[in-house]
């Protein structure tokens, strides 16, 4: 299978802790038309790291870039959960009985129902794990 | 020669201190009878004359900073009459006002006979051509050494700065085995010499560089040194105290100052009280003799150690070491001094961080506060927070260890620091707000 194809490219930006930065963020990408489809902040004592699944991010790089902030683009899968109790558990025994670690995680839940986008510290493996198993994962042209 | 002067620069040290309490004594009396400024400012400090009964008893009189200087612009000060004055010089103004000093006859004399024992010491003399490249005017250092130069039968080469090819050309044409000038512009006169086919070490008779007015560090020193193939020596002096006075003797490990001259205290620059010997505080001055400019407890700013045990080379004059900071950049944090110069020091050391950084300083309670902000750099930023809290106590880890006090690191955007074009501020202090 091509795994390349499940490789998702997310948007990770660095930011100060202080009042206006995410707004900051949102209006650059706002202005170049640039669609958010999932997003996450993680918290740190005085900085944050802004995660998001956009649907231009070489855009979006550069555009974050020329302002100044600092990006970097990191490597997750996005995943079909079933949306009814037990959803997670599936995907995350899959990942859990072949060792593979999640660095983070966060969820939304779309028109197609529930999506989990994983970063894990091998990304080909856990991808033919998960489709072996038969869950669906997402193809990243769904998302750029 | 070895000693200019061996029955003074080899005295016994009892000797001398007897000579600097006999010397302070005479200094006192006569300011508190002559001065109207140090008449007031020791009766606002209680203290008389007849308080002065041994050499330690020095500290029993008030300080003088650069600020009496200022406020007495531009010869309120001074304590000879014009007609008594054989010349003024007048100091940059770099940090506020400039501040006029002037010189009595006698008082050129005490710094020509300083310079002339410090430049014997860094092995000069008589059959020596000394280019002097400190500027000549209103500025301390090119007169100073001029005459200083001359006094120990040395044939002076006065060329001023700039000009630098022509110096280099006069250099090897006339042969100058020693050159006084700021450490930095000797580094430019190297490179102008390459461009110009002309190696300093293998075309030129250049052994000596008498190097100062500027901090400078011991690395310089090496690879000048090596560049160059000359020993180079560290001097040291401000206008207040008449100029360039007092440099490294040949074992190149502290300049002597020289007792009947001057009286030396390192102080804690917060409480005024004097730092044990070996530890670090503010060079404080007494001048013994002036008599156009008097000088008692004179807190220059600059931060060093002193040094008490005997030389090797035989003098027995204290000998203060390389300056490493100014008092004007020094924080005190829970007690501990900090300067801006070590934290960049340590944060040089880490890859993760960019050049920039800012100190910010608060009281939490009872308590000192210290921040350090430092830029993320580009290729450091991972977006997983654990590699980002690393990189964070890496550099607290570091911090504590060069400051010997905990600071907080918080990362910041690259470029959201403020830059400066001219001296940075690199230090909030909301203590003081």
């Amino acid at each position: 299978m091509d795994v390349k194809k499940y490789v998702v490219k997310q948007i990770s930006v660095f930011s100060e802790n202080r009042p206006g930065r995410l707004a900051a963020i949102a209006h650059a990408l706002g202005e170049e038309k640039i669609n958010i489809l999932a997003f996450s902040i993680a918290e740190a004592s005085g900085f944050g790291v802004v995660r998001a699944l956009v649907d231009h991010p070489e855009k979006a790089h550069k555009k974050l870039s020329s302002l100044g902030f600092n990006v970097a683009f990191t490597d997750v899968i996005a995943v079909h959960m079933k949306d009814k109790p037990g959803g997670l558990y599936e995907i995350a025994k899959i990942l859990g009985d072949a060792m593979i670690n999640i660095e983070y995680s966060y969820a939304y839940s779309g028109k197609d129902g529930a999506v989990l986008i994983l970063r894990v510290d091998h990304v080909e493996e856990a991808i033919e794990r998960i489709s072996k198993t038969g869950a669906t994962l997402i193809e990243s042209s769904v998302f750029h | 020669m070895r000693c200019w002067d061996p029955r003074i620069e080899e005295m016994p040290v009892a000797d001398l201190k007897k000579m600097q309490y006999r010397l302070l004594k005479t200094l006192v009396y006569r300011l508190y009878s002559f001065s109207p400024f140090y008449h007031e400012r020791m009766k606002a400090h209680k203290v008389h004359p007849d308080d002065i009964k041994e050499l330690s008893d020095v500290k029993k009189l008030p300080f003088m900073f650069k600020k009496d200087l200022r406020d007495n612009y531009p010869n309120k000060f001074f304590t000879a009459s014009q007609e008594e004055l054989v010349r003024y010089h007048v100091s940059s103004g770099t940090t506020g006002k400039p501040t006029v000093v002037g010189y009595t006859e006698n008082d050129l004399n005490a710094w020509t006979t300083s310079l002339a024992r410090a430049l014997t010491s860094a092995g000069l003399g008589r059959g020596d051509v000394i280019q002097i490249s400190y500027g000549y005017g209103l500025f301390t250092g090119g007169l100073g050494l001029h005459y200083g130069a001359e006094r120990i039968g040395a044939t002076v080469l006065p060329t001023s700065v700039g000009n630098t090819e022509r110096q280099i050309e006069l250099m090897q044409d006339l042969g100058s085995t020693a050159i006084a000038c700021t450490p930095s512009y000797l580094l430019h006169m190297g490179e102008v010499a390459e461009k110009m086919g002309v190696s300093i070490k293998k075309d030129t008779k250049l052994r000596t560089g008498i190097l100062g007015a500027e901090p400078w560090t011991e690395k310089m020193r090496e690879r000048m040194e090596e560049w160059l193939g000359i020993k180079a020596y560290d001097i040291y002096g401000t206008s207040e105290l008449s100029g360039p006075m007092f440099t490294e003797c040949t074992e190149q490990n502290g300049f002597h100052i020289w007792s009947d001259i001057a009286y030396t205290e390192v102080v804690d620059p917060n409480t005024g009280e004097p730092v044990p010997q070996g530890e670090r505080g503010e060079l404080t001055v007494t001048i013994l003799q002036k008599e156009a400019l008097p000088m008692i407890r004179y807190r220059i700013g600059d931060i060093t150690v002193m040094d008490e045990d005997l030389c090797p080379c035989g003098r027995t004059h204290p000998r203060v070491h390389r300056i490493q900071g100014r008092v004007d950049d020094m924080l005190i944090i829970r007690g501990i001094n900090v300067f801006p110069s070590q934290v960049e020091y340590a944060l040089m050391g880490i890859p993760e961080v960019g050049q920039h950084f800012q100190i910010v300083v608060d009281r939490k309670g009872a308590l000192d506060d210290m921040l350090v902000r430092v830029e993320l750099n580009k290729e450091s930023f991972s977006d997983k927070i654990t590699d980002l809290m690393h990189i964070s106590e890496k550099v607290e880890h570091k911090l504590r260890n060069a400051l010997n006090v905990n600071a907080n690191v918080e990362l910041v955007e690259p470029g959201s620091l403020p830059r400066f074009e001219g001296k940075s501020k690199k230090v909030v202090d909301r203590r003081s707000l």
